[in-house]
């Protein structure tokens, strides 16, 4: 039990997918200039990111590695990654409308999402089982909605602020961005063990 | 030896997932009207919201079910409406021609303000800073965000707040969707009478901090012949599709905010 309050605090604030890792930045500044709209985002990433590290996992433990195809695990991960989301969007289309109303639109953006394979490569290098996967996976995801939500409030207020010229839009928040991610990278000195 | 099992495991993974998502395309195929991606068409497509759904697809979809009338698009006008009338196989009905209205009457003088706001003159920004400058949570900044949206010059700023000119306005309900107070309605052109107020609150609290608020007393309700006018949440709201602009409410209120508007 200890070791997975561990996997998720780590993944959530000392390896932050965004501010810590760097993966997923393109969603990142895409969605993150309406703190509704990042919510969105953010409930798609959680989704799908638990979804696939539990059939990632499967995939690797019961395929790959039975047939000592480890080093295809890349190929392997973003094919089941692709059909899954495809897979899901069906789903949810036919039998939860109200949600693939609220997540539609995000979750064909999630296919190509690095953050979601880094999960589960992540998953696989680090030894984790079925269970810490799956945790890690979802934690992972929960890091990546703070991270833009935080951003998103930021960037709502930073519109009506008095930037220079040469820096408004992406410029000024790539380096409010930077500054997140040091403060962020305060937390890399706490040890949860 | 490997590279025979890597191409097999990957061509029947790749197969198995073709096979999954093809069933599942048939199994999970939602089936949708043809006629609302043809109502989606005769539609403005500016998701506007002026209809009072959250987009042209929104409406659409309404429309094909009879929630909605076939001239609910205040945009589209008659030759949307007679188009889309023409899909459903029913007979077109003019649509009511909108024009917006600004729920307020707070000029400055009437109510109190809280702050001195020094910003950029956008209500949207104000509003980031303690809700706006007013002591009312639900009156008019009076920075204009509507002014600078509306794209037919129909609104101004007088007396810090919003004045729609009824002659320009078209009705497209843009000018709502920009205010962060959310106190600019559409009703219908002809409508003689509005309440000028928005303020949720309560009479005595409203009382402190406007002179130009509605306070709840219920004289309009009690005044109206036809039922049009209630109190709720203690504010008074006119139910145009009842009302006959008869004109009792607004001689009855104290405190002179159910106001002829059309002039």
């Amino acid at each position: 039990m200890a070791e997975i309050l561990v996997i998720m605090l780590a993944a959530i604030l000392t390896e932050n997918f965004i501010f810590i890792k760097f993966m997923g930045i393109c969603p990142f500044l895409g969605v993150s200039d309406k703190i509704d709209k990042s919510l969105g985002m953010g409930f798609a990433v959680i989704f799908v990111m638990t979804l696939s590290s539990a059939v990632t996992w499967v995939v690797y433990h019961f395929m790959l590695v039975p047939l000592g195809l480890e080093y295809l695990q890349t190929i392997a991960f973003i094919l089941v990654i692709a059909s899954l989301v495809q897979f899901i969007e069906m789903f949810l289309k036919k039998n939860v409308p109200a949600l693939y109303s609220s997540l539609g639109i995000f979750l064909p953006l999630i296919t190509t999402n690095c953050a979601v394979l880094g999960a589960a490569l992540l998953n696989i290098s680090n030894g984790y089982s079925f269970i810490e996967s799956v945790v890690f996976g979802f934690s992972a995801a929960v890091g990546f909605t703070l991270a833009v939500l935080i951003f998103a409030g930021i960037r709502e207020k930073l519109k009506y602020a008095d930037v220079p010229e040469s820096f408004k839009g992406t410029p000024i928040a790539l380096i409010t961005a930077g500054l997140i991610a040091m403060v962020f990278s305060g937390f890399s000195g706490i040890s949860f063990t | 030896m490997n590279i025979l099992y890597a191409v097999l495991c990957f061509a029947g993974l790749g197969v198995l997932f073709g096979v999954l998502l093809s069933v599942a395309s048939r199994v999970f195929e939602v089936k949708t009207d043809p006629r609302v991606d043809q109502i989606k068409e005769c539609l403005p497509g500016a998701n506007c919201g002026g209809c009072g759904f959250s987009g042209c697809g929104d409406l659409a979809e309404r429309i094909v079910k009879g929630e909605a009338k076939t001239n609910a698009c205040p945009v589209g006008g008659v030759e949307a409406a007679e188009k889309i009338a023409e899909i459903m196989g029913v007979e077109a009905e003019a649509p009511v021609r909108m024009r917006a209205q600004v729920m307020c009457s707070g000029v400055n003088g009437l109510a109190v303000k809280k702050y001195i706001y020094e910003g950029e003159a956008d209500c949207n920004a104000a509003v980031k800073l303690g809700c706006g400058d007013r002591m009312c949570p639900n009156g008019c900044v009076g920075l204009g965000s509507c002014v600078k949206h509306c794209r037919f010059g129909a609104i101004s700023v007088i007396d810090g707040v919003a004045v729609v000119d009824y002659e320009k306005c078209t009705g497209c309900g843009v000018c709502a969707s920009f205010c962060p107070k959310k106190i600019i309605k559409l009703v219908p052109f002809e409508a003689e009478y509005h309440v000028g107020c928005s303020s949720l609150d309560k009479g005595a609290v409203t009382r402190t901090y406007c002179d130009a608020g509605c306070i709840g007393c219920k004289l309009c309700e009690k005044a109206c012949e036809s039922g049009a006018i209630t109190v709720s949440d203690n504010v008074a709201k006119i139910d145009y599709t009842k009302c006959t602009d008869c004109g009792k409410c607004a001689e009855k209120c104290p405190k002179k905010i159910i106001k002829k508007g059309k002039k």
